[in-house]
Parts: C-alpha cells; sequence; structure tokens
C-alpha cells in the first residue's frame, strides 16, 4: 500500500540541472520551428554560400567565400540557439506557468539557469558538428591551428553568454507574444545590420562606429578572425563578456519568476 | 504554518489586507471566498511567488523568500492553472519533477491512482481539462511534501474526479501531509476540512471548523458563507 507520509529532500544539484537541460533539450527537438531556426536556416545559407557561388557575389570578406561564409554562418547558428530560441521558449514557459512551478520546485534559480544553459550548448555541439562538417565538406580551409579552435571556444562561450542574457532579458519584462515578435525581428535584424554575414568595414563609413560596438559583429567577426587568420580575438571576447555583464546585470535585476 | 497580519498590494489595490490564519501540522485547512477574494494571493506568499508589503509569513518556521531554497524541496505546489510545456508528456512531467526530488513517491503507482494511464503519452495541450487538473495534483504531491497547497485542486472535475480527489486528500492527511487548500466550493471546504478560514476583499471574515461554522450543521455553509460574503460584496 502507497503510503504518502512525507519524506521531502532535493535532488542533487548536478541532477536536477541535468534533468532540466535533458527536458528543454528533448522539448525543442520536438519543435519544428526551433529546429528551423537552429539548423535548417544556417545549414541553407550555408549550403547557398558555400555551394553555389553566390558566396563569391555578395561582400563576405576576402579570400574564398567559404572560408568566411562558415564562421559567419556559426555565427548565426549561435545568435539562433543562445537568443532567439531562448527567448522564445522562456517567453513561453512564462506564460505556461513553468517558471512559476519550477519557481515552487526544488530546482532553485541558479539551476534552472544552469540547465536552461546546459540545453543551450548541447544543441550548440549539434549545431558547430554539423555546419563545420558541411564546411570541410564544401572545401573549408580554416588557418590557425589551436589558436583558430581556442578562439571559436572561447567567441561562443562570450557570445553565448552575451545573447542569452539578452534573451533572458527580452523574456523577462516582455509577454510571450511580444517576445516572440521581437527575437525573430531582432535575428533578421542582426544577420542584416549587424555584421554577422557582411564584415564591418563593407559598411557606410557613417555605420561603421556603430555597428562595431554590436555583440553580433563581436560574435561574427571573433569566429571569422580565429579560422581566417588564426588569431585568438581578445578584443571580441572582451566586447561580448562587457555585453554578457550589462545584460546580465539587467536580467538580474528584471526577470521575473511568477 | 502561520500567517500574521498579512498585506499585499498590486499597485494601489490591497489584494491581501490585514488577513492572518494558523495552520496546525497534520490538518486539512480550506480558505474558502468568492473569486477576487485573495485567496491565491494567499498561498501565493506562503509558496515566496508574493513579497508582503506588510505582515509576517512563516511556513514550518521558515520565510518563504529569505528562505526559498531550503522551503521549496519540503512543500508541494499544485498551481490553479497551467504549470508545464506545452509539448510535453504527462508521464514525461511526472518523471522531471521526480528527478528534482530526493525520495519521490512512486510514479506508476501514482498514474493508477490519479487515473493518468490513459493519457500518460498524451502532449499537456492535448490532455483534458480534469486530465489537467488531476496531473496537476499529481505534480504538488510527487515530492513527498510536508505541506502541500492546494489551489482550487477540484475545479473542472466531473463529480466522480472530485470524490476520487477528496478520498486522496483525506489519504494524504491520514498519511501526516498537512494540506491547505482554496476553494469556492462549501461542500468541498465542509467535506474535507478540519479548518476552515472564510475569507472576503482580503481579510479572514470567520475562521472555525465546519461544525462549529454550520453551527453543528443546522445550516448548510453555504447559507452561512452567503450571510459572510454578501454584504461586504455590496461595498
Amino acid at each position: 500500500m502507497a503510503t504518502y507520509a512525507p519524506q521531502p529532500g532535493s535532488a542533487p544539484w548536478p541532477r536536477k540541472v541535468f534533468a532540466h537541460s535533458r527536458m528543454e533539450f528533448k522539448l525543442l527537438v520536438r519543435n519544428g520551428e526551433q529546429l528551423l531556426l537552429a539548423l535548417v536556416i544556417p545549414l541553407g545559407l550555408l549550403l547557398l554560400l558555400g555551394g553555389t557561388g553566390l558566396g563569391d557575389r555578395l561582400p563576405l570578406g576576402d579570400g574564398p567565400a567559404i572560408d568566411q561564409a562558415v564562421p559567419r554562418v556559426l555565427a548565426l547558428a549561435v545568435l539562433s540557439s543562445s537568443f532567439t530560441s531562448l527567448a522564445i521558449a522562456t517567453g513561453f514557459e512564462r506564460r505556461y506557468g513553468v517558471i512559476k512551478r519550477l519557481g515552487a520546485s526544488p530546482l532553485s534559480r541558479t539551476g534552472l539557469l544552469a540547465g536552461k544553459i546546459g540545453a543551450v550548448l548541447v544543441v550548440q555541439l549539434i549545431q558547430l558538428a554539423v555546419l563545420i562538417g558541411t564546411g570541410f565538406a564544401l572545401g573549408w580551409k580554416p588557418t590557425g591551428g589551436f589558436n583558430a579552435v581556442f578562439g571559436v571556444i572561447l567567441t561562443v562561450l562570450c557570445g553565448t553568454a552575451a545573447f542569452a542574457s539578452l534573451g533572458l532579458l527580452m523574456a523577462g519584462v516582455l509577454r510571450a507574444e511580444a517576445t516572440l515578435a521581437a527575437a525573430n525581428l531582432l535575428y533578421l535584424l542582426l544577420l542584416v545590420g549587424g555584421a554577422i554575414m557582411t564584415p564591418v568595414d563593407e559598411y557606410p563609413a557613417g555605420m561603421q562606429g556603430v555597428v562595431r560596438l554590436l555583440p553580433s559583429a563581436a560574435l561574427a567577426n571573433g569566429l571569422a578572425n580565429s579560422t581566417v587568420e588564426g588569431v585568438i580575438p581578445w578584443a571580441a571576447a572582451l566586447s561580448l563578456a562587457l555585453w554578457a555583464g550589462v545584460l546580465g546585470y539587467l536580467v538580474s535585476r528584471t526577470f521575473r519568476w511568477d | 504554518m502561520e500567517i500574521d497580519n498579512l498585506v499585499v498590494r498590486y499597485g494601489e489595490k490591497a489584494a491581501v489586507d490585514g488577513l492572518s490564519l494558523t495552520v496546525s501540522a497534520g490538518s486539512v485547512t480550506a480558505v474558502l471566498g468568492p473569486n477576487g477574494a485573495g485567496k491565491t494571493t494567499t498561498v501565493e506568499s506562503c509558496e515566496g511567488f508574493r513579497r508582503p508589503d506588510s505582515g509576517r509569513v512563516r511556513v514550518l518556521g521558515l520565510d518563504p523568500i529569505a528562505n526559498h531554497e531550503e522551503l521549496m524541496p519540503r512543500i508541494g505546489v499544485m498551481l490553479q492553472e497551467g504549470g508545464a510545456w506545452s509539448g510535453v508528456r504527462a508521464v514525461e512531467m511526472l518523471r522531471y519533477v521526480a528527478s528534482l526530488h530526493a525520495h519521490p513517491l512512486d510514479i506508476p503507482a501514482l498514474v493508477e491512482r490519479l487515473d493518468l494511464g490513459s493519457c500518460g503519452r498524451t502532449p499537456y495541450r492535448r490532455l483534458s481539462g480534469g486530465q489537467k487538473q488531476r496531473l496537476s495534483f499529481a505534480l504538488a504531491i510527487l515530492g513527498r511534501p510536508e505541506i502541500t497547497f492546494l489551489d482550487e485542486p477540484t475545479t473542472g472535475l466531473d463529480p466522480h474526479g472530485r470524490r476520487e480527489i477528496w478520498q486522496l486528500i483525506r489519504d494524504l492527511r491520514d498519511d501526516g501531509v498537512t494540506v491547505v487548500l482554496t476553494t469556492h466550493a462549501m461542500d468541498e471546504a465542509e467535506q474535507l476540512s478540519d479548518q476552515v478560514y472564510v475569507v472576503s476583499a482580503g481579510k479572514v471574515i470567520a475562521s472555525g471548523t465546519p461544525d462549529s461554522l454550520t453551527e453543528h450543521h443546522t445550516k448548510s455553509l453555504e447559507d452561512v458563507y452567503l450571510e459572510l460574503t454578501a454584504p461586504k460584496r455590496e461595498n
């Protein structure tokens, strides 16, 4: 006979975080729109730019189109998983009362945050594997060896911190529908106007000063500098870390748990 | 659990306006009142979602805001609505929440008891109102809490489902779980609770055992409630 006699207690922190990451990852894989954003769009863009010759006629930067296309499409992929997907998912979690339920569970706030970041990083690993694999298949020749690998990891992590903060900030202050609209809009605006696909130097002189400061420019330039020039992009990482610091602070002040 | 002179305002309006109540361990306590009386806000203050503008809340001797992380594993919460991802399957949700706890209840037994077997693989958004309600109840007791807060636990259930939930609440109490439930169903408060607090406009306007409130069942709790709440609502 079952007993309901109280025996409360929290699971160990790593188990809770793992359970949460797993849950978010499963839900994302089940969601067609999220998959489109995370994989189909970046992959399609990479094939278009690197496989059709279109990249040679667009202002991607100097050198073979595929060498520029891979890091820039990686930047777009990071933007979609760490910012757009996260913002939309979190916005609807609040709408559906999930944030509230978890706020009254043993998961804890740090556990929720860590679980979300864990899920984003797993998605990014898959994105990187698919896009880098496709890049090599299309003749991508990165330079830099260790510097390139370290530079990519550093830039992806700093970029994720900055853009995840931006996503959580949006999801924390806007309604779910407004978050959905704004996150998609910003994704498109940054893709075209935020130096993701086109280097800062290609923008009109008057805009360059502003565009250069955007986190999207730092993310794309950091990845391009790592793999095209083989340098560790400390300036881009610092810019992203500063964005992460400021946005993270705003999240901690504004995020509502109900 | 103790609430002492609690005030919670939303802007200018006080949703809870000087409310005090005490819940003794191992009892079933009903917070009864019309919609908008401040029942949910009161319960949410106990769960740490609302910061009191004044007054004091202690649950298991802990402050729900200052000692939030210490308190959460020890309580169970049934929200009035929602609380699950739209795409999550019912049993998947149970497994997930169980994995957050150290000694969760046996999931198959709980699924059987709450008649969730037929919809275990159904995404949350396609569950019926009653199934959502029963899943939400399951989530509130899954972690084997010392005290569980049930916000309108039987709203939207058919009579059969209601009786099942009532019996389960009695079983919880018999096993030593403290139950705090909000309801606007008189019969529910009358049938289940050891102690009833009638709340209106953010204040307790009457309290006692169902027996004393109904003057040894010479009137129904509904009459008592209507008498108590009608003049207040004309203001």
